[in-house]
C-alpha cells in the first residue's frame, strides 16, 4: 500500500507546500446476545484515503472511500482548491513543521488472532454468559456482546514520511437488569469498559463465570438495598469509575483545541487557561497524570499520531501541578504550550484533532484495605452509570451502578442509585488517598465524542482506587 | 441528482439484480445504502480552522436464512468491478456466518410491498465559496462553528421486491458567537437552499441577543426556580427519549424512563403531546426492513403514553403490533405540539425566574424515575418581573420529567421551531425536531 500511495503522490501535479496521504482499512465485527438469543451479528469493512494538502499556510483535506489512484488524485485536487480558497481566512499559518517526517511502524500485541474464534462459538459464549447472569426471576434482561476491530493505516507525505500501523481491538461487555415492580437496577461488568488491544487471548478469562454470576446477584441485591444517603463524606472510587472521572474532568479540560476555542461550538471550552500550564495546582500532591500511548494492551496505544508525531509517555500533571496540555503539533504551535502526540482522526474520513489516547492516573502507595480501614465514614462506588459535565468541564455529576457504605473502617451495607457531584479543581484537590499498583486497573472505550465534523474515537484510562474527602453524595428517586 | 449518486444508483440496481439472481430458495436479504458528498468548513475566531470534503458510501447487506440473520457493511465507490468483487465476497462470508449462528426465534423477514423514490435538489454554496460567503458577515465577532453541506443518500431494497431511494441536498451552518467573558449565543441556519438574506437576518438576531449578554453573569444559588425552556433546550430533552424511553423493547426490558407511564402510575400534563410526524418530508419513512412508518402517529397524547415505537422484531417477541419503527426504536421525526402561550408573552408569563436558551450534556441520573441531569448553556438569563436582569453563570439541573412535563408544566408556546439534526458522527444526518418552548414551575437546580 505504501508503494501505491507513493505512486499517487509522485503523479500529483499540485503547487502545494506539503501533501500527505493517510489510507485506512477497518474490519470490524459485533456479536450481541440478549436474554440468550442472538440480537445482532454484523461485520463491517470500511476503507478510504484522506489526502491533506498545505497551501499558503492552510491545510485542506479531501477524503474518499477508495484506494484507487484516480479517486485519490481527485481528492487531492479538491483538497488543494479548498485550502487555497480558505487560505486568506486561515486561523494560523501552518507549516510542514506540524507534519514532521517520520518513518516507522506499530502493531498491537496479540496472541490469538481476531478471526481465531468462529461466529457460532462467540455466540455460544455470549449465550452462556446470559444464562449465568440470570440468577433469579427478577432478572428481566441479560445481555452480552463482543466487538472486534482490526485497523490498518498507511501514512506517507511529500516530506518523506512512511508509517504503517496495525491495531487489533477487542471489546466485551455483559450485564443484567433486575426489576421488582417500579424498582429497576442494572449491573454490568465494570461499566462496560473492557476494551483493549489484543486478540482472543483476552476473553474469556478464568474469572469470567464467577464474575457474571456475581453481577447478576448484585443486580438483584440492589433492588432491596438502601438508597445512597445524601451526605458530605469520604468518597472512595473504584478504577472503573475513576476511568470516567479522569476522562471527563482531566482529559477534556486539558485538550488544547478546547482551550484555543476550536470546540466551543460543540463539545465546549475549558476552565483551564494557557497561562495555567506550569503553575496551576490542579489536584492534591498525590495526583500524577500521564499521557501514555505506549502501555502494551491499553486501548489507545499507538506508535505515531495521525500527523506523524511519535508517541511518548509524558506527565500532564506531576505532584498535582499542571505541566503539559493534550495538544498535537498544530495546537502546540498555536499556543506555545508543551503538548503530546495526540492529533488523531477517528477514521479516513475525518481530519486529526487533539484527542486523549491513554490517560492514566499513576498508582500511589496505599493498599485498598488501608484506604477502607482508615475511612471512618464514607461511600465506596463502582461502575459508571450516568455522566454529565458542563461545557467548561467544571461542574459535574456522575452516577454509579453499585455502592457500599463505609462505617468505622469497614465496608458494610450495599447502597443503590449512588451519585456524586462537584467541581473539577475542588474534587482533585480533595484526593486524599491513592491506591497502589495492586489496585491499578485499566479500561477503555471507543465512544469519546468530539469535533466538527463529529468524531468518536477510542481512549484508554488506568487508575488505582482513590479516596476523596468531603464529597457531596446522594441517591435516586424523583 | 449528482453524478456521484447517479453512478451509485446504477451500482445499487445492479447489485440488487445480482443478489436476487444469486439468492437461494431459503434465503432473504435486505440491502441498504448510506452515502454522502459533504463539504465541511470549521470556524474559530471568525477564521477557518479546518476545511475539506468527504465522499463516502457504505452498503449493508443483511442475509436471513433458516431463522438466522447476519449483516455486513462494505464500501461502494462506484467502480462496478471493485464494488461487485467486494459484494460477492461479502455474500459468501455472510452465508458462512449465517450457517454457524444459533437460531433467533424472533428473526423477521422483509415482507412489505412498499416502494418509494424521493429526490430533493438543493441550491448550496460552491465548496470554495463557503468561507468567503460566511466570514465577511461576522468580521469583528468571536464566531465559531461548522458548515456542513452537500448530498445525502439513503436507499433500501430487499428480496421481496421493495425498493426505496431517498436523496437530498442540504446544508447546516451551526454557529456560536462569544462575548469577551465567554458568554455566547447559538444560531443555526439550515435547509436545502442557501439564502444569504436569511443568514444575515439570523446573524442580526444573534447580535441583538449578544448585546443582552454584555452584563456580568449573575451567580444563581441552587434551588427551585420557575423556568422557561426555549425550543432548543426542549429539543435536547426530547432527544433523550430515544435513549431509553419511547422504544417498546426498552419498556419491556426495564430500560425505559416511561415505565411509570406505561404502568399508569404517572401521567404527564394534558398540555403535553408528542408525535412522530413524517409529513415534513425531511427524513425517509422507510426503516431497516423497508416498512413505512405512519405519516403521523401520537406517542404521548395529552399526557398519556398511547404508542411506543415498535419494530417488527419487538412486535414478534412481545406480541405487539409493529409501527414502522427502526431497529433501535428511536424517534426519527418528532414534534411536540404547541400550546397557547404567545411568544411575545414569554417573559411576562415567566415573571421571575430563569430563561434557558439551551441545555448541554444531558443524561439520565435515575432513569426509572425519569430523572435527567444536565447543564444550562449559551444565552441563559435571570428574569425579574417580566424583564431580563442579567445572564447567569451555568447551572446544573437534576429533575424528573414526571415533574417538569407533568404537574409542574405551566404552558407551551403557541409556535414550534424547527431544530435541525446537525450531528455528523459517521455521516451527516437528515431531519430534526419541531418543538415549542415550555414554561415550568419549580425546576430543580443542584450545582
Amino acid at each position: 500500500m505504501i508503494a501505491e500511495l507513493q505512486h499517487v503522490l509522485s503523479t500529483l501535479d499540485l503547487p502545494a507546500d506539503w501533501v500527505g496521504l493517510r489510507a485506512v482499512k477497518e474490519t470490524a465485527s459485533c456479536r450481541n446476545v440478549r436474554d440468550g438469543l442472538p440480537q445482532g451479528n454484523c461485520k463491517q469493512l470500511s476503507y478510504g484515503t484522506m489526502v491533506e494538502v498545505l497551501v499558503n499556510g492552510q491545510i485542506g483535506y479531501g477524503a474518499v472511500n477508495s484506494f484507487q489512484p484516480e479517486h485519490l488524485r481527485l481528492a487531492a485536487k479538491a483538497a488543494y482548491r479548498q485550502a487555497l480558497a480558505a487560505s486568506q481566512w486561515a486561523i494560523y499559518p501552518m507549516t510542514p513543521v506540524t507534519r514532521p517526517k517520520v518513518v516507522g511502524n506499530y502493531t498491537s500485541p496479540f496472541l490469538k488472532p481476531l478471526e481465531a474464534i468462529a461466529p457460532g462459538e462467540i455466540n455460544e459464549l455470549l449465550i452462556r454468559l446470559c444464562q449465568t447472569l440470570k440468577v433469579s426471576d427478577k432478572i428481566v434482561q441479560t445481555n452480552a456482546s463482543a466487538n472486534t476491530q482490526e485497523v490498518e493505516s498507511w501514512y506517507i507525505s511529500s516530506n518523506g514520511s512512511e508509517v504503517y500501523q496495525k491495531f487489533l481491538l477487542l471489546g466485551t461487555s455483559y450485564g443484567a437488569i433486575a426489576q421488582d415492580g417500579p424498582d429497576v437496577q442494572q449491573r454490568s461488568n465494570n461499566g462496560n469498559g473492557h476494551y483493549y488491544q489484543g486478540g482472543w487471548e483476552l476473553f474469556p478469562d478464568a474469572a469470567l463465570w464467577d464474575r457474571a454470576r456475581q453481577i447478576g446477584e448484585q443486580a438483584v441485591e440492589l433492588l432491596t438495598a438502601e438508597e445512597c444517603p445524601t451526605a458530605t463524606t469520604t468518597l472512595v472510587l473504584a478504577p472503573d469509575q475513576m476511568m470516567l472521572q479522569i476522562h471527563e474532568s482531566v482529559g477534556h479540560p486539558l485538550e488544547l483545541d478546547r482551550i484555543l476555542g476550536d470546540e466551543r461550538n460543540y463539545a465546549g471550552g475549558s476552565f483551564v487557561k494557557p497561562s495555567d500550564f506550569g503553575t496551576l495546582a490542579y489536584g492534591s500532591a498525590l495526583m500524577n497524570i500521564t499521557f501514555n500511548p505506549t502501555v502494551p494492551g491499553e486501548f489507545a496505544s499507538y506508535g505515531f499520531d495521525d500527523t506523524g508525531a511519535p508517541a511518548t509517555k509524558e506527565y500532564l500533571i506531576k505532584d498535582g501541578v499542571l505541566r503539559r496540555g493534550l495538544g498535537g503539533l498544530e495546537s502546540q504551535a498555536r499556543t506555545g504550550v508543551a503538548g503530546v502526540s495526540c492529533a488523531r482522526a477517528s477514521s479516513w474520513n475525518r481530519p486529526p484533532i487533539d484527542r486523549m489516547a491513554n490517560l492514566n492516573l499513576e498508582a500511589g502507595s496505599d493498599s485498598v484495605a488501608e484506604i477502607i480501614r482508615d475511612t471512618e465514614h464514607g461511600v465506596y462506588m463502582e461502575a459508571n452509570r450516568s455522566w454529565s459535565i458542563d461545557d467548561q468541564r467544571y461542574k459535574f455529576q456522575f452516577g454509579c451502578e453499585y455502592a457500599r457504605l463505609i462505617e468505622n473502617g469497614q465496608l458494610t451495607k450495599s447502597l443503590r442509585n449512588p451519585n456524586y457531584r462537584g467541581t473539577t479543581p475542588e474534587f482533585w484537590r480533595s484526593l486524599v488517598r491513592i491506591g497502589d499498583d495492586n489496585s491499578w486497573e485499566m479500561y477503555g472505550t471507543p465512544y469519546c465524542g468530539k469535533g466538527e465534523p463529529n468524531q468518536s474515537i477510542r481512549v484508554g484510562h488506568g487508575s488505582p482506587v482513590c479516596a476523596f474527602a468531603n464529597m457531596e453524595v446522594f441517591g435516586g428517586g424523583a | 441528482m449528482s453524478q456521484t449518486f447517479e453512478i451509485l444508483e446504477s451500482t445499487f440496481d445492479r447489485l440488487l439484480k445480482n443478489f436476487q439472481s444469486e439468492r437461494q430458495p431459503n434465503e432473504h436479504f435486505t440491502l441498504t445504502l448510506t452515502g454522502e458528498t459533504s463539504q465541511f468548513v470549521r470556524f474559530n475566531h471568525a477564521k477557518v480552522r479546518q476545511i475539506g470534503s468527504v465522499t463516502d458510501c457504505q452498503a449493508e447487506l443483511t442475509l436471513m436464512a433458516n431463522q438466522r440473520t447476519a449483516s455486513f457493511s462494505f464500501p461502494l465507490c462506484g467502480d462496478w468491478e471493485t464494488d461487485w468483487q467486494a459484494a460477492k465476497s461479502v455474500l459468501q462470508e455472510l452465508r458462512q456466518d449465517v450457517a454457524d449462528l444459533p437460531i433467533d426465534p424472533y428473526s423477521v423477514l422483509p415482507s412489505g410491498t412498499e416502494s418509494s423514490r424521493e429526490v430533493h435538489v438543493g441550491r448550496l454554496l460552491p465548496p470554495d465559496q463557503v468561507a468567503s460567503m460566511v466570514l465577511p458577515e461576522v468580521a469583528g465577532l468571536d464566531f465559531a462553528g461548522i458548515y456542513g453541506g452537500g448530498g445525502l443518500l439513503r436507499a433500501y431494497a430487499d428480496s421481496v421486491g421493495q425498493t426505496h431511494w431517498f436523496e437530498t441536498e442540504s446544508f447546516a451552518l451551526d454557529y456560536s458567537i462569544f462575548t469577551a467573558d465567554n458568554q455566547a449565543v447559538k444560531g443555526v441556519v439550515a435547509g436545502s437552499q442557501w439564502d444569504k438574506a436569511a443568514y444575515v437576518a439570523k446573524l442580526a438576531n444573534s447580535k441583538r441577543q449578544l448585546e443582552r449578554l454584555a452584563d456580568a453573569p449573575k451567580p444563581i444559588p441552587k434551588g427551585q426556580y420557575r423556568t422557561y425552556l426555549a425550543p432548543q433546550a426542549i429539543a435536547e430533552i426530547i432527544a433523550m427519549f430515544s435513549w431509553g424511553a419511547v422504544g417498546e423493547a426498552a419498556i419491556q426490558q426495564g430500560e425505559s424512563a416511561f415505565g411509570m407511564l406505561r404502568r399508569g402510575e404517572k401521567y404527564l400534563s394534558p398540555a403535553f403531546t408528542l408525535n412522530e410526524n413524517f409529513s415534513h418530508g425531511l427524513v425517509p419513512r422507510f426503516n431497516n426492513l423497508g416498512e413505512m412508518a405512519p405519516v403521523e402517529m401520537a406517542i404521548i397524547d395529552a399526557g398519556k403514553l398511547v404508542n411506543s415505537l415498535v419494530n417488527s422484531r419487538t412486535a414478534k417477541e412481545y406480541n405487539k403490533v409493529a409501527n414502522g419503527a427502526n431497529g433501535s426504536e428511536s424517534l426519527r421525526s418528532p414534534e411536540v405540539c404547541p400550546g397557547t402561550l404567545a411568544t411575545a408573552d414569554i417573559l411576562k408569563a415567566l415573571d421571575t425566574g430563569l430563561y434557558l436558551s439551551n441545555l448541554h450534556y444531558l443524561n439520565w441520573s435515575d432513569r426509572p424515575t425519569g430523572r435527567i441531569t444536565g447543564m444550562t448553556r449559551y444565552a441563559c438569563f435571570w428574569v425579574e418581573d417580566g424583564a431580563i436582569v442579567a445572564p447567569i453563570e451555568n447551572l446544573r439541573f437534576d429533575e424528573s420529567l414526571y415533574h417538569f412535563l407533568g404537574e409542574n408544566l405551566i404552558a407551551l408556546t403557541n409556535e414550534q421551531e424547527f431544530i435541525p439534526d446537525i450531528s455528523t458522527y459517521s455521516s451527516r444526518k437528515t431531519g430534526g425536531i419541531w418543538v415549542p418552548g415550555l414554561l415550568v414551575e419549580d425546576f430543580t437546580y443542584t450545582l
